[in-house]
């Protein structure tokens, strides 16, 4: 009898879902590989194309996408039932803005250089099409936990291909990992350039981001086929 | 009889296996194939790919074989000096100058060839296509564009860069968007600036000579102009200054890109593909015009005393428009490059307006860049962008004037 009692009173409350149902831990995995943000909703691009040309500052830039992403998206989850509709855009754009702000200072405050390197595209954070595209597809549609997950994944699903991205363009542009001379030294020819060879000066240039980014795509598509749209 | 038959049974033994298609693509392209088509109309006429490819092939020709002479003309006269009284047969055509050409330029076909041709079976093998014969021509243009001393593995790389991305992606022969050939030649002016452009890699070893006394650089004439150096002189006095005379420009006997020089041949070349209605003449015509009225726009500057002498655009603004055409590569461009069929303009006003704005914007780039001393590459690929905008607004105009006509009847 105890027993059938406890069924139905669990029946009556809302089931509670475990911190890392399947449905959650999809919300981080999904955009990582069949709903990455930048090869399957081609969002982002322009910083993708920005600061790929060496992998330090595209971790960094990973990194603050994440953190302004996944507390961004609990901020706004968390005031989603209180922001009007009509001003919800600008709403979005403060808790953006107040966060990219927050990384900028640190940045500049521990990492000089590496933010002189960024420049610009720290503060570009804000009209990242990733952040809002989420902020309004997801957060204000879903609970805070959630929503965090999301931001998590859909920022790590950025990052990962800003380093897969980054890794190819630093290791054939510049003959560099990390700033370290991975291939030889180009001027007193040791390693790979005693044999003549030479870096890739257009890995540099931003166009062979794009087809960096297109390649990827390209595999990604003919290795999953129900990718593939019309 | 026997290699056509031997090839014909391989054939039939892989039918339907993976490497099919490498099989037929070595039987068709050695004999005509046996299967024919049996039902329905069609047009049979002998003018397939195949033999397209080969037409423009054999219009490269006389431009590799004078590219193989001047390599070692240029080598051997930056060494001991530019002869006194030139004599084509003693100077020019003569063994030393064929053996240094043969051993430079037959590399960078060879690379060229079996690189890109692998890449072409690679993929018809995974996609399970034909073999398509469009790196025939692409792999005859690829060593003409390049200078001579590129190394070999940058080529590769270029190549596969550009016939997996310039063609693959897009689909293979005729899906195209870019020029393959340009494509592969701008992979490597911005992959590799310091071995495709300046004024020491024109020459065979003029790098290695760089340091030497007397030393003459090789330095292309576009390269001189670009700096107000009077390279272009009138009559051929050869002082310590390198200079050349604009007719030893228009039969090429001046450093550049292996098979650009003599633009003597490649209008023997153009009037082929012409004859041959391989090639449009409205691409060629209208590039010649663009060009000419570019340069005459800027001579007219010139006169006008807009421009002061100590500018950094005089030399090549001043330049007689009539010059503009003979300089650099642009005949090449015009002739070889634009009129791709399939990354060009496909109707006919299409090509007149295509065409004019390839040479114009080559001069425009050529004159106000010196980093791209020679902007027709630029410009092709840039209008082979918009050669399908081109063609949509021909056809709707045409759409348009029609649809007027019909209305003018019927009301």
């Amino acid at each position: 009898m105890a027993e059938v009692q406890e069924k139905v009173e669990t029946k009556v409350r809302e089931p509670k879902e475990p911190l890392f149902s399947k449905k959650n831990k999809k919300l981080i995995t999904d955009p990582l590989t069949d709903n990455n943000p930048i090869t399957i909703q081609v969002l982002g691009i322009c910083s993708a194309l920005a600061i790929t040309a060496q992998l330090k500052p595209s971790i960094v830039m990973a990194i603050s996408v994440i953190f302004v992403l996944g507390v961004g998206n609990v901020v706004i989850s968390l005031m989603r039932n209180i922001i009007p509709s009509k001003i919800r855009i600008i709403v979005q754009l403060v808790v953006v803005a107040a966060l990219v702000i927050i990384v900028d200072q640190v940045l500049k405050a521990f990492a000089y250089e590496l933010s002189k390197q960024l420049s610009v595209f720290i503060g570009l954070i804000i009209t990242n099409c990733i952040i809002m595209g989420r902020f309004e597809a997801f957060a204000l549609g879903n609970g805070p936990w959630k929503s965090f997950l999301d931001g998590i994944g859909n920022a790590a699903g950025y990052g990962v291909i800003l380093i897969i991205v980054a890794f190819f363009r630093e290791l054939l542009g510049s003959g560099t990992l990390f700033g370290f001379k991975v291939l030889g030294d180009p001027i007193e020819k040791t390693g790979l350039y005693a044999f003549g060879y030479e870096n890739n000066g257009f890995m540099v240039l931003a166009p062979m981001a794009l087809i960096t980014v297109g390649i990827i795509i390209w595999i990604q598509r003919s290795r999953n086929k129900a990718l593939i749209e019309d | 009889m026997g290699l056509k038959k031997k090839l014909h049974e391989l054939k039939l033994k892989y039918k339907d296996k993976k490497m099919a298609p490498a099989f037929n693509a070595f039987h068709t392209f050695l004999y005509t194939p046996n299967e024919v088509t049996h039902s329905g109309s069609h047009i049979r006429a002998v003018d397939d790919l195949k033999r397209t490819m080969n037409t423009v092939i054999i219009s490269l020709i006389p431009c590799l074989i004078f590219g193989i002479f001047n390599a070692g003309y240029q080598h051997y006269s930056a060494i001991n000096g530019f002869p006194q009284d030139f004599s084509l047969f003693r100077d020019f055509i003569n063994w030393d100058n064929f053996q240094l050409g043969a051993i430079t330029v037959l590399p960078l076909v060879i690379v060229s060839y079996v690189v890109g041709l692998t890449v072409e079976f690679i993929f018809a093998v995974i996609k399970g296509h034909e073999v398509e014969e469009g790196y025939l021509v692409t792999g005859m243009l690829v060593p003409l564009i390049v200078p001579i001393d590129i190394p070999l593995w940058m080529l590769a790389v270029a190549v596969v860069f550009g016939v997996v991305i310039g063609k693959e992606v897009f689909g293979g022969t005729g899906m195209n968007i870019l020029n393959p050939a340009l494509t592969i030649r701008a992979f490597l002016f911005f992959a590799y600036p310091t071995w495709m452009s300046g004024d020491k890699v024109w020459v065979h070893e003029a790098v290695d000579r760089a340091g030497t006394p007397d030393a003459i650089s090789g330095e292309t004439i576009l390269g001189g102009l670009a700096q107000n150096k009077d390279i272009l002189v009138e009559t051929a006095a050869k002082g310590q200054e390198v200079a050349y005379t604009i007719s030893e420009a228009f039969y090429g006997f001046i450093p550049g890109s292996v098979g650009e020089t003599s633009k003597l041949l490649i209008l023997v070349g153009a009037a082929f593909l012409i004859f041959t209605k391989i090639a449009s003449w409205r691409i060629i015509l209208s590039g010649f015009a663009g060009a000419a009225a570019m340069g005459l726009i800027f001579n007219g500057i010139v006169d006008a005393g807009w421009i002061e002498e100590s500018s950094k655009f005089y030399g090549l603004m001043s330049t007689p428009f009539w010059q503009h055409l003979i300089i650099g590569s642009i005949a090449f461009g015009v002739v070889f490059m634009a009129t791709d069929p399939v990354s060009g303009s496909q109707t006919n006003k299409g090509k007149w307006i295509y065409g004019f704005l390839i040479g114009f914007i080559s001069i425009l780039i050529r004159v106000f860049n010196p980093a791209y001393p020679e902007g027709v590459f630029l410009a092709i690929l840039l209008m082979n962008v918009f050669a399908p905008t081109i063609d949509h607004y021909v056809v709707q105009a045409n759409v348009k004037k029609r649809m007027k006509r019909l209305k003018v009847k019927t009301a």
